[in-house]
């Protein structure tokens, strides 16, 4: 029992990533009718913001070499220096306080990456549109291999969530060992603060209202005298943003490096797909229902039965739900269909 | 005028002295004649080697400093540099004048940590680029694919880091040399260390990459802890690149398991600990013990990936930039002067591979691949790092120490990342090759 409760848990914390990724994705296939193989990339541009912003506050200041040394010993962060204790706990914090360089800079990158160059691919076929997004991603990453090397670069959670918590004590399970990383509760429930953020944005506010009659009838909102485009295009850019906190917050998780987005991006296609391609609900849905199952699958007990299913479940699922359900859980008639 | 008459006897008798007349210089030359057969040996004034290194991928960084280590190589053998390793080598054929008094070049290919790549860089190499030996890798699929082709195509492969044991073992080639150690030598390594630190009564979980380098790895390290008195409670192979371990590393909690043995390497590694210590298994308790972690391959680029998580956690390594014997560190300091960073253990692997290819070759006298071979084979040397080594004939496998390391819990320099806990001698780490199968084939040289 308490593995499985603690796969359930791993699953959640999975899909909260893939459903993060998957929801821009899908906002930028339910509006712009892109199909953005560069999403992906930009979940790695804003573990990078991460890095970056840890990088610049803990620039070493190098103590000289003492004689007869061959190399210098461990530089300090000059932030330490600076700011003394307020300084060690920025750089404590520097993972979540990290969000603030991400939101401009991401939305600056989804704005110019719309502008400059997807916008141009609209009327063309989706083949044209992944062969484009996928030489973006790979020009992106590259950029980074160049400037931050090859190898992860570690980055810590807030010392306060390092450990983990002990969930079976909350509920009184005495007699059970359900323990889960506390950074990854702390994903978890911030992923469902950003997708709660995205639907509000579109249900409750006048702005998400023209979005989604937009996304129904681009044509009909045009002849309101609606400027849909340039609302697309800031939806782009929102799209960039969600990737990019994903990428932010993730970066204690799983060490980011210049490959990072690649790792994700198939397994997204598959939840948007199974979701309901331009289905935001579908995405979010799919994303939590595709780490679970992937996370049961990699128990040794499923594995002894059939073994390798841990790396095939979520086709597997992908073919079944498609075949059974081809516009995937809840996407909608038309879309991808002409 | 002579008249010039064509008969049946004429024809005959001159064809046939004719031929006595042709048949016979190539009696006295035939021997030169199938010298000159060994594919691509050098004509002019330099001789080309190829390295062939993983320039992007996951192990790109590695790579990196395994071509650093090439050029300081070439730098070197050319009479450039304070020579590094050549001055503390015992043997003492090389001069500093290139091989064989050519002046010594290059060529470079991306292995991309893939096979097919891996080997479409090295053909491209030897057939485009006359590359006359093949050497680098940082991934023991990739070795083993190198190695086949260069065994086809005639052409010595120095393996670069490549820990399988089946390199040398059932995958092992006469035309292929490793000078790196084996997952079973860091076994053989550890397990003392093991028994002292964590005793006889421990239950593992193993985590491990799934392809050739883990599982002998696998299989290795478990051989040495149920020799200890050690019980495997579960192997675990997980996909290489998986990125996130959550879904292995959470079974590991109520397995009853109070160690975990990481089989992975490189990025795989850096993941499935930093997550391993998430999950608090390094503060767990279990069986009265602490939960221990071991990382059986090392690697300070790795390390240096891995962060903090490191500490503390055992495991070995080829060679480490911390030694203080005369060759390591007039290795160390030729490295650090030319690139402002010590060498890490591919770059070590990479370097002396170069030596002894060109130490081979002055020694026989030859670029000719199979007296090369010849001159490989049962070599004894010293002065490269890691004290009296012998390249082992029988199947190409360096015999010499290694080192049991932790990571560092006090480090001095942004480097000092790894503490040597033990270096295991050569007689220890010496095993018998036909415990791994395998064939070396024959040293019959190639057309190109």
């Amino acid at each position: 029992m308490d593995a499985i409760i603690i796969q359930i848990l791993n699953g959640l914390d999975k899909g909260a990533a893939y459903a993060l990724i998957a929801l821009g994705l899908t906002l930028v296939f339910g509006t712009l009718g892109v199909v953005n193989f560069a999403h992906g990339a930009l979940f790695m541009l804003g573990a990078f913001c991460a890095v970056t912003f840890n990088k610049i506050i803990t620039w070493p200041i190098q103590p000289p070499k003492a004689e007869g040394q061959l190399f210098a010993p461990p530089a300090k962060p000059w932030f330490e220096y600076a700011f003394g204790d307020l300084g060690a706990s920025i750089i404590n914090w520097s993972v979540p306080i990290s969000i603030l360089l991400a939101i401009p800079v991401m939305l600056l990158i989804g704005l110019a990456m719309e502008r400059g160059l997807i916008r141009h691919f609209y009327k063309r076929a989706h083949a044209d549109q992944i062969l484009v997004t996928f030489g973006l991603a790979i020009v992106l990453q590259e950029i980074v291999k160049k400037f931050f090397g090859a190898n992860p670069l570690p980055q810590n959670a807030p010392a306060m969530f390092n450990g983990t918590a002990d969930i079976a004590s909350w509920f009184g399970l005495t007699d059970m060992f359900i323990v889960y990383p506390w950074w990854r509760l702390i994903y978890f429930l911030f992923s469902l603060l950003v997708i709660g953020a995205v639907f509000a944005f579109l249900q409750f506010t006048t702005y998400g209202m023209v979005v989604r009659a937009g996304m129904r009838d681009r044509e009909t909102v045009g002849l309101l005298g609606i400027n849909i485009e340039r609302r697309f295009t800031v939806v782009f850019g929102i799209a960039s943003v969600v990737a990019g906190l994903a990428g932010v917050m993730y970066t204690p998780i799983l060490p980011p490096d210049y490959h990072l987005g690649m790792d994700f991006l198939v397994l997204s296609f598959v939840v948007v797909v199974v979701g309901g391609m331009g289905s935001l609900p579908g995405a979010v849905l799919a994303g939590f229902l595709l780490g679970i199952l992937q996370s049961f699958a990699s128990m040794n007990e499923v594995k002894g039965i059939l073994p390798g299913i841990d790396q095939i479940i979520i086709y597997l699922v992908a073919v079944t739900i498609l075949l059974t359900m081809p516009r995937g859980l809840m996407g909608r008639k038309g879309v991808m269909e002409d | 005028m002579s008249k010039l008459i064509f008969n049946r006897r004429g024809i005959l008798k001159v064809g046939a002295a004719g031929g006595v007349a042709l048949a016979a210089p190539m009696h006295f030359v035939k021997g030169a004649f199938a010298e000159d057969m060994s594919c691509n040996m050098p004509t002019g004034d330099t001789v080309t080697l190829g390295f062939n290194v993983p320039q992007s991928g996951p192990y790109a960084d590695e790579g990196a400093d395994e071509l650093r280590a090439y050029q300081l190589a070439v730098k070197h053998l050319n009479g450039e540099g304070d020579g590094g390793m050549m001055n503390t080598f015992t043997s003492k054929a090389l001069k500093g004048n290139g091989i064989l008094g050519k002046k010594v070049a290059y060529v470079t290919g991306d292995t991309q940590t893939k096979s097919d790549a891996a080997r479409d860089s090295a053909k491209r190499m030897i057939e485009k680029e006359g590359a006359v030996m093949i050497t680098g890798g940082s991934s023991s699929g990739v070795a083993v694919a190198v190695q086949g082709l260069c065994q086809e195509m005639g052409i010595i492969f120095m393996a670069g880091l490549t820990h399988s044991n089946d390199t040398t073992g059932k995958d092992k080639k006469r035309y292929g040399f490793r000078h790196f150690f084996n997952a079973y030598q860091s076994g053989v390594a550890l397990g003392p260390v093991l028994k002292e630190e964590y005793g006889t009564d421990r239950r593992a979980y193993h985590l491990t990459a799934d392809y050739t380098w883990g599982w002998t790895q696998e299989e290795s390290i478990k051989n040495t802890t149920e020799a200890l008195g050690w019980e495997t409670v579960a192997t675990v192979r997980t996909p290489v690149g998986a990125g996130d371990y959550s879904q292995y590393i959470t079974p590991v909690l109520n397995s009853g398991a109070d160690v975990l043995i990481l089989n992975h390497y490189g990025k795989d590694m850096v993941n499935s600990l930093t997550q391993a210590i998430q999950f608090g298994l390094k503060d767990k308790q279990v069986n009265g013990k602490n939960f221990e972690i071991i990382v059986p391959l090392f690697s300070r680029l790795m390390a240096k990936g891995a962060g903090d998580n490191i500490k503390g956690i055992l495991g070995t390594t080829n060679w480490n930039w911390s030694l203080d014997d005369d060759a390591s560190q007039a290795f160390v300091k030729s490295f650090g002067a030319e690139y402002g960073a010590p060498p890490s253990q591919a770059a070590h692997t990479c370097y002396v591979q170069t030596l002894l290819y060109a130490d081979a070759c002055e020694r026989a006298g030859t670029f000719f691949a199979p007296k090369v071979i010849e001159a490989l084979e049962d070599f004894e040397f010293d002065g490269m790092g890691n004290g009296p080594t012998l390249y082992r004939g029988a199947d190409h496998q360096c015999m010499k120490s290694a080192l049991v390391v932790k990571g560092n819990e006090n480090k001095q320099s942004e480097y000092d990342l790894l503490k040597v806990v033990k270096v295991v001698d050569r007689e220890t780490l010496t095993y018998d090759p036909a415990i791994f199968g395998g064939d070396l084939g024959p040293s019959d040289a190639k057309k190109c």
